[in-house]
């Protein structure tokens, strides 16, 4: 116990516990919506977008996620404009519009030739050196985000699983669309500080796609997802610590190997519901008596027929 | 009283494709009216069009003699084209049917006790009341569609709009659904539907529409179901055989083969 308590005594990693917390239970909730509008991609994307607007903004002297916001968000209306037109695929948008933002901000990398440490921070993660401005930051876009996705979870639900009936139905897709590109954004920006750009779409989807293997409705699927997502922060920053491993490294490895684990489970699940599928049906048609007299009788009257033959 | 559905000189397009110009149609209150043509005819367009989700460049479309884009709450029931669900997302038969409840006012994600009687009663009489808890995957093709009309319905609209409710799904299916649709219709319910199955629509519905980028022809099964009406709408040489009340209609050049088994 005293083992498990140690590291809790250092500030930095206190700090870096909470904020592991907060962002697994926004990326958790966040990403359900992302996984099941098939947009697993965009949080890889967007983070390298507001990489390059972060680059930007440290040029013209802006705050970093003020610079970062920006451009994330321009990207994603971006994305949205593109993908209208059916001949431009999602997957295709992200890659042109956040891969361009982000040579922009490589570019300009290029030429000052002096990365700034919150610019290394957003590229690699650094959870350990989180402020408390960070925290509030963090935790401000959290409950945020929690209390916009709590009031338009109906929309929400009906436009992500079909939006076309949701918008005849009277739902304003469309603004639901942009609130939600907002979100997502906030989300990738808030976590790049965590686990960096390089690994962002893990953190996003992967506590998403483990709670799907563990439960096949939404709601579960949501509640599941962000108590797997701060399972993930937290066991993370602990195995981060006994082993001293990069944080943001150990957080997407021990998220993919809770990941695995419910894949295992549900395969198990799985073939324990066909066995007794079977065996139930199995012992239907041998222990029902009018089933075997039909057999017996079927089986006779064919004998029959082979016989007049 | 007003048509239900109007549309007077529309002309639309899709995907920078004109798909149909200046046209005028009329569907009075309660009917009960089936759209039919080849692929790519423009039927859903046309759907769209009705439910406002489509842009128009010129004409009227109007719903109970207001124009669409003005009408608040549409009262319409919508079921796309299943097969473009996605069949794995994690909702059960009551998620689906309770969706229809969604664009109302209440704001917090449970269900309230009066919602949950509504989706029950609704689902027990299209019985499907005892697959509501089920993932909607691990259901049957007609089960399904009956999901989607409880979604469709819980509203208690004043028009239902199908898009192919006939397609996928077997013959004992369809003809369920079709029978169903004819008993919600004699309740006064203006429905639309567009479909591929002509035998289906020749037997159950007693109005058509032959679309190709436009009407072709309407009016009873019976009276348009001819060689040329068919012919000129599917752009395919195509039989009608009559069996007493009974119209089965067939391509007139199948396959042959050369070999025998």
């Amino acid at each position: 116990m005293q083992l498990f308590l140690e590291p809790l005594y250092y500030e930095f990693f206190r700090h870096g516990l909470i904020a592991a917390v907060l962002v697994g239970a926004l990326c958790g909730l966040v990403g359900v919506h992302v996984v099941l509008r098939g947009m697993s991609y965009v949080g890889h994307g967007l983070s390298h977008a507001a990489f390059g607007g972060a680059v930007v903004g440290f040029v013209l002297n802006f705050n970093f996620y003020i610079g970062a916001g920006v451009m994330g968000l321009f990207a994603a209306l971006m994305i949205n404009q593109l993908t209208k037109n059916r001949k431009i695929k999602s997957d295709a948008a992200i890659g042109i519009v956040t891969t361009a933002i982000f040579a922009l901000g490589v570019a300009i990398i290029s030429q000052q030739r002096n990365l700034n440490k919150s610019l290394e921070a957003a590229l690699f993660g650094n959870i350990l050196g989180i402020t408390d401005n960070d925290l509030m930051i963090i935790g401000l876009v959290t409950a945020a985000t929690i209390i916009i996705i709590f009031f338009s979870y109906r929309p929400l639900l009906f436009a992500t699983f079909d939006q076309e009936a949701a918008q005849v139905f009277g739902i304003r897709t469309g603004a639901l669309q942009l609130l939600f590109s907002l979100l997502l954004t906030l989300s990738v920006i808030v976590a790049m500080n965590i686990v960096g750009v390089t690994m962002i779409a893990a953190a996003l989807i992967m506590p998403a796609m483990t709670a799907r293997m563990l439960t096949d409705r939404f709601s579960m699927m949501q509640l599941f997802s962000v108590a797997i997502g701060v399972m993930i922060g937290a066991g993370g920053m602990f195995l981060s610590y006994f082993f001293n491993v990069s944080s943001g490294a150990t957080i997407v490895l021990f998220g993919a190997m809770i990941f695995c684990f419910a894949v295992l489970i549900r395969h198990i699940r799985e073939k324990i519901a066909l066995q007794a599928n079977f065996h139930r049906h199995g012992n239907l048609i041998h222990s029902h008596p009018l089933d075997s007299k039909l057999h017996n009788h079927d089986h006779a009257e064919n004998t029959k027929k082979i016989d007049t033959h | 009283m007003p048509p239900a559905i109007q549309l007077i000189n529309v002309t639309t397009s899709y995907e920078n494709n004109v798909v149909f110009t200046r046209l005028s149609l009329q569907i009075e209150s309660g009917q009960f009216v089936g759209i039919v043509g080849p692929t790519g005819c423009g039927k859903t367009t046309l759907l769209k069009t009705i439910l406002g989700a489509q842009t128009v460049f010129c004409g009227r479309v109007l719903l109970n003699g207001q124009p669409v884009e003005q009408v608040r709450n549409k009262k319409i029931g919508y079921i796309p084209q299943l097969e473009s669900v996605d069949w794995s997302f994690p909702v059960t038969v009551e998620d689906v049917i309770m969706m229809g409840l969604y664009p109302g006012r209440r704001l917090l994600p449970w269900q309230s006790k009066a919602e949950r009687a509504r989706v029950e009663d609704l689902a027990a009489k299209l019985g499907i009341y005892n697959c509501l808890r089920q993932h909607i995957a691990h259901t049957s093709g007609g089960q399904r569609q009956r999901a989607f009309l409880a979604r469709a319905l819980i509203n208690n609209p004043k028009l239902l709009v199908l898009d192919e409710p006939t397609s996928g799904v077997d013959i004992k299916t369809q003809h369920e659904v079709l029978h169903l649709l004819g008993d919600i219709s004699n309740q006064g319910m203006t429905i639309i539907l567009t479909t591929h199955d002509l035998n289906a629509v020749a037997s159950h519905l007693p109005r058509v529409i032959c679309f190709n980028n436009g009407i072709v022809a309407e009016g009873r099964p019976r009276d348009i179901f001819t060689n040329d009406i068919l012919t000129k709408t599917y752009g395919s040489d195509i039989i009608i055989i009559k069996h007493g009340d009974y119209h089965l209609i067939a391509n007139s050049t199948p396959l042959k083969f050369n070999h025998t088994m």
